[in-house]
């Protein structure tokens, strides 16, 4: 099936199977961001956002993304950037992995809460597994990136 | 990973659900993250995606929820988080991840009739209906009861009373599913309580409901009452946890959540 859509602001029409899913479909072309872990949709690797909102890539299909707008990290590289060196600074990065999808829901709930809570920011990225740390790290560099209280 | 044949994204409900009766194995597609954990041979697989069906609204008295209305629409919904003291958004923001749940969809947890759902047991409290293509509009308890089909989950329609109601749950950890879920519902002198992921698909616990309803719901009451909903209703063991387990917890969380509807303000 060919869909068309726009892919980090540029439009592209490309053909997909129609079972195949929208992970497999960017990887294809070239976004290798996008990674796929545990085949359940729990890990939160594969996050994009498809309308802006944070999705997994993994358990769209690709035909459903048809005249929408998606976005990967290699979308947003100053923000990511900005936010990967917070992220380093309190040693929160290990083998990076899973960072590509951390970080598309960091920015994602930087565009969606106001000033959270710890435990909005917890609930909020609760979807996204890291098998190195324990999130502490983690947790002190999105408080730092957002801005809200230490505790 | 499921296949599929075909895949078709019709402009109008009758067309989906012609699509969907023409053969056994065509299928409609929801947001699909339970549907690829399996190897289902699929033949066309129909996406409602362009039957606006992503919807929220109150109408005559009712909130009505399109079938392809997200889980996460569900949670962050103005009106679902005011009303029934926001028993709705409080039972499906603990699945999985935000990601997941942008994609998920209400008509297809529902129409699944998944027994580890925590939607459908809070649903199931309220006075919810379920509207089918076919089969008309129902009850969930109904719908719930009635042998699997062929059809579509249109939408559902959850009467605007005012009912306060209370859904709790454990996991083993976050985001895994339910060991247990409990929704228990106030309609002025009317108690309903719902016991969901035993693990089979949610139940009411008639027998104690109404024992609860008739009673002053004093501490002992309700010390009584949760012993009957675990004795009512059945458990089964799983990965998760045993059937004995599940009916001490059930005693725990039954017990816990009449409390906290006692403690629920008027709206």
């Amino acid at each position: 099936m060919q869909i068309t859509l726009t892919i980090n602001n540029k439009v592209h029409t490309w053909n997909v199977e129609k079972d195949e899913f929208l992970a497999d479909t960017l990887r294809a072309h070239g976004l290798l961001s996008v990674k796929k872990a545990c085949e359940s949709s729990c890990c939160g690797l594969c996050t994009v956002w498809v309308e802006y909102k944070p999705v997994l890539a993994c358990t769209i299909l690709s035909v459903r993304v048809h005249g929408k707008a998606v976005t990967t990290i290699e979308g947003v590289p100053t923000e990511a950037e900005e936010f990967a060196r917070v992220l380093t600074a309190e040693g929160a990065e290990q083998c990076g992995f899973c960072s590509p999808g951390f970080i598309m829901n960091v920015l994602a709930m930087k565009k969606e809460l106001i000033n959270p809570s710890e435990e909005e920011i917890i609930h909020y990225l609760t979807g996204n597994l890291c098998r190195c740390t324990g999130y502490m790290g983690q947790l002190r560099a999105v408080k730092t990136y957002l801005g809200v209280a230490q505790v | 990973m499921f296949t599929l044949s075909d895949l078709v994204q019709p402009d109008n409900i009758d067309t989906a659900y012609q699509i969907l009766s023409n053969k056994r194995n065509n299928t409609i597609l929801g947001g699909c993250a339970f549907l690829k954990m399996g190897a289902k041979r699929i033949g066309t697989a129909i996406d409602l995606t362009n039957l606006n069906l992503s919807y929220i609204k109150e109408t005559d008295g009712f909130i009505e929820i399109g079938g392809m209305t997200s889980l996460r629409e569900l949670e962050t919904h103005t009106l679902l988080k005011e009303c029934f003291a926001g028993v709705l958004p409080k039972s499906v923001r603990n699945i999985i991840g935000v990601q997941f749940r942008n994609s998920v969809t209400v008509g297809a947890s529902v129409y699944a009739k998944y027994g580890f759902s925590d939607l459908i047991t809070a649903l199931l409290a309220l006075d919810t209906q379920v509207e089918l293509y076919k089969g008309g509009r129902m009850p969930l308890v109904d719908f719930l009861n009635s042998p699997k089909g062929k059809d579509i989950l249109v939408r559902l329609w959850i009467k605007m009373d005012n009912c306060k109601a209370v859904y709790l749950n454990l996991r083993n950890s976050a985001s895994d599913y339910s060991v247990l879920n409990v929704a228990v519902c106030r309609l002025d002198e009317q108690w309903t309580i719902v016991v969901g992921a035993r693990p089979r698909r949610a139940a009411i616990a008639s027998k104690a409901s109404a024992v609860l309803s008739q009673g002053k719901q004093s501490a002992s009451e309700i010390e009584d009452v949760a012993q009957k909903v675990s004795e009512e209703l059945s458990f089964g063991t799983n990965m998760r946890g045993t059937a004995n387990y599940r009916k001490a917890l059930c005693k725990v969380l039954v017990k816990r959540a009449i409390t906290e509807v006692q403690a629920c303000k008027s709206h």
